[in-house]
């Protein structure tokens, strides 16, 4: 079952390394993996996808928080949460027209002559139905962010 | 009144006396020099020379396990550094408190292959609880104070500090200014268990009429021993503690079940096995303990204390899990329990049963008195005869294999840190360095390092740092003249093929080595005269003694569990099991 971990760590060098490390070394699996530093600068926002059960991903988040760098851990399938995923995907520009790029909800951020730069931003799962649909267009190019999650209730991750 | 202008070099000397550390191993190198200058211009803290720097790791952590100080090692960068990792390693499975301090190529050629480099903290980043790498030479003090608090609290571990040589040298000062306290918003171990957890604990306690209390090494870390046996006898509950948690509970307590697991007692493990409740405090579930965990002790609820949340139900689900150390959690549960009536009779026909158990398949503790028809000593009578010897008293180290598990099983502990060996990585070599590390904190007490002839020479070297600072350890060489361990598996498992065990007549004459290094070396052969020569060894008290016997070579450790099955599978000896 994929479950989206989130958790603050302090923003320092090896800080990542360590957490990447955990999953090989453990032999757990990371589908996505996404981070970046918050609004406080000292502080990186990590999100992560992955698959197992119960008793794994129980494991993986005390095993991710033991870490000395993590500040705190969340399984955010705990509580409803929203996740969406960023996709850019390249292609000739004649190979689509304007009316498939509005049905697929696309959004043009860079066009020439010969070039077409489509954002999609939306769920998982949406983008990997979008990706078969696009797969016709012969696109020269994708690239997905892997998943960001937050909760949508008042519960924060915080310090 | 301006502060005190140092060196990074001197505020990493200075910081570690900070910390109450008055003695450091550790091996010189071009990366460590300025450390080294360091050292070399203060007399707050002594420097132990050690002969190869896994002997300073294994050094420090000895010096850690008796004494549940930190212990410290100091080695260069690159190959000093990838030395010291089976001793960070070590350290790390056994969950001690350990520092070390490596030197690192200036901080301008990391990265470039530069010679001497290696990319420690790369390297040991699985096998350390946290690592530094500095920065700044003004950043040092806290980090060190940083570094002793991670490695001391919670579930101890060892940690790393990479210095490069740039941050040490003489020629940029600064004022030295020592953290009073620290506080890391994203470190904070756990104290205290759960009320509402404990008040579970108690139910099932005052309910269980077949229970074990099975502990491990972090009652030991935490120093909690005093409060484990308290437990026990205010519960009347039998004790069995894991390789690790030996002297937790007094070896010769007639409470005490001996060790359990993989060559565990018959007894320790059948209680496990029929048990229908089972408090482990400090013990993880290791593979060693369990046999196959799908099969262990269906019939028993379990209650789990540990400081560290992730063992918890990590192998065996936790009926009751109990994050907290293990000192306040027993303390709680004491508190609790005696405001309670427990009833102890209703344990009887348990602790009948337990008795016959111990009757029927218990280790015999009185082999001195066989002589074998064979006329060869047996490895259970040397360590029958250095506990007569010592009294019980004494610091044991151990190697690993044969003669670690004679050891655990033959010598009774009475006290916590009492015995010191590698049981989460098992590392051979590891009972020589440690034993110095002991015999520096405890001068004036007798400390033995059970070996064999295999693990010895993993770090024979260390002889010579022995004659140096004179440390008259008692070396109980159990000489098979075999890989003990590896031999006894072939036995057993692949039809006496003893592939790359035995050394074919090339072992050195280990006296002769020891004496060449200005100690004094005894050889045993024969029964008769096993215990003139133990006796003998252990009172010249200040001279290290290598005692070389010579063992049965065919002789086995049982009991030994049968590998993918419960508890209750084992094999007694050569020809008799369980099922």
């Amino acid at each position: 079952m994929k479950r989206v971990i989130a958790l603050l760590m302090e923003n320092q060098p090896g800080a990542l390394s360590r957490v990447v490390g955990l999953f090989s070394q453990r032999g757990y699996n990371i589908e996505t993996l996404i981070v970046a530093p918050t609004n406080d600068p000292t502080l990186s926002r990590l999100t992560m996808s992955t698959n197992g059960d119960e008793r794994i991903v129980q494991q993986i988040t005390k095993q991710l928080d033991k870490l000395i760098d993590v500040v705190t851990v969340a399984d955010l399938g705990e509580s409803d949460f929203v996740e969406t995923e960023l996709m850019l995907v390249k292609l000739n520009k004649n190979s689509i027209t304007d009316d498939e790029i509005e049905k697929f909800e696309g959004k043009v951020v860079f066009e020439d002559n010969e070039i077409l730069n489509l954002q999609f931003v939306a769920e998982p799962d949406k983008l990997d139905k979008l990706i078969k649909d696009l797969n016709e267009k012969e696109p020269l190019e994708i690239v997905r962010s892997g998943s960001l999650g937050i909760s949508s209730n008042s519960k924060t991750l915080t310090i | 009144m301006s502060k005190k202008q140092t060196s990074g070099a001197d505020a990493l000397i200075h910081s570690l006396y900070k910390e109450g550390v008055d003695l450091v191993f550790g091996y010189p190198g071009g990366a460590a020099l300025h450390i080294y200058d360091a050292l070399f211009n203060q007399s707050e803290v002594e420097h132990i020379l050690v002969r190869h720097e896994q002997g300073a790791v294994h050094a420090a952590d000895g010096y850690a396990r008796s004494t549940g100080k930190p212990g410290v090692a100091i080695v260069t960068s690159g190959p000093g550094a990838t030395n010291a990792i089976t001793g960070l390693a070590t350290a790390f499975m056994d969950s001690t408190p350990v520092v070390v301090i490596s030197g690192q190529v200036k901080s301008e050629l990391i990265g470039t292959d530069s010679f001497q480099e290696t990319d420690m903290i790369g390297v040991s980043r699985p096998i350390v609880k946290h690592s530094y790498l500095v920065q700044k030479a003004e950043d040092i003090p806290e980090i060190v104070k940083k570094a002793f608090h991670i490695a001391t609290t919670g579930r101890p571990g060892p940690v790393v500090i990479d210095v490069p040589k740039d941050l040490t040298d003489p020629n940029h000062t600064f004022e030295f200014n020592y953290p009073k306290e620290i506080n890391m918003r994203s470190y904070k171990p756990l104290k205290a268990g759960d009320p509402k957890q404990i008040k579970k604990a108690v139910d099932l306690i005052l309910e269980a009429k077949k229970p074990v209390i099975y502990s491990g090494g972090g009652v030991i870390q935490d120093n909690a021993s005093a409060e484990l046996t308290e437990l026990a006898k205010l519960i009347k509950f039998p004790t069995t503690n894991t390789l690790m948690g030996l002297g937790a509970f007094p070896g010769t307590d007639p409470q005490f079940l001996g060790m359990l697991g993989m060559h565990g007692t018959y007894e320790a493990n059948m209680a496990m096995h029929e048990a229908d409740l089972i408090i482990a405090v400090g013990a993880r579930f290791d593979d060693r303990i369990t046999n196959d965990p799908k099969q262990f002790a269906l019939g028993a609820k379990k209650i789990h204390i540990d400081v560290d949340p992730a063992s918890l139900s990590k192998i065996i689900h936790a009926d009751v899990p109990i994050a907290g150390s293990a000192k306040e959690c027993l303390s709680a549960l004491i508190s609790q329990l005696t405001k309670e009536e427990i009833d102890t009779n209703k344990l009887e026909p348990w602790l009948k049963q337990i008795t016959n158990w111990r009757e029927e398949h218990g280790l015999n503790h009185s082999m001195l008195e066989i002589v074998p028809e064979n006329g060869k000593i047996l490895p259970q009578q040397v360590i029958q005869s250095l506990y007569k010897e010592t009294e019980g008293k004494a610091f044991i180290t151990s190697d690993v294999g044969q003669h670690q598990m004679f050891a655990a099983q033959y010598y009774f502990f009475d006290k916590p840190r009492q015995w010191i060996n590698s049981g989460g990585l098992g590392t051979m070599g590891f009972g020589l360095p440690s034993a110095m590390g002991v015999q520096f904190a405890f001068p004036k007490e007798t400390v033995a390092c059970v070996t064999g002839e295999g693990s010895i020479q993993m770090c024979i070297q260390e002889l010579s740092t022995c004659f140096q600072y004179g440390l008259p350890i008692k070396i109980i060489n159990l000489n098979n003249a075999a890989l003990g361990m590896v031999k006894q598996w072939q036995d057993m498992q692949y039809g006496g093929r003893h592939s790359s065990s035995t050394y074919e007549n090339s072992l050195p004459d280990f006296c002769a080595l020891s004496e060449s290094y200005g100690h004094v070396g005894i050889k045993v052969t024969k029964l008769a005269e096993l215990e003139s020569a133990m006796k003998e060894c252990i009172s010249m008290k200040d001279k290290l003694v290598f005692l070389d016997v010579d063992v049965d070579p065919d002789e086995h450790v049982y009991p030994m569990l049968e590998a993918g099955n419960a508890m209750d599978y084992m094999h007694l000896s050569k020809d008799k099991r369980t099922w």
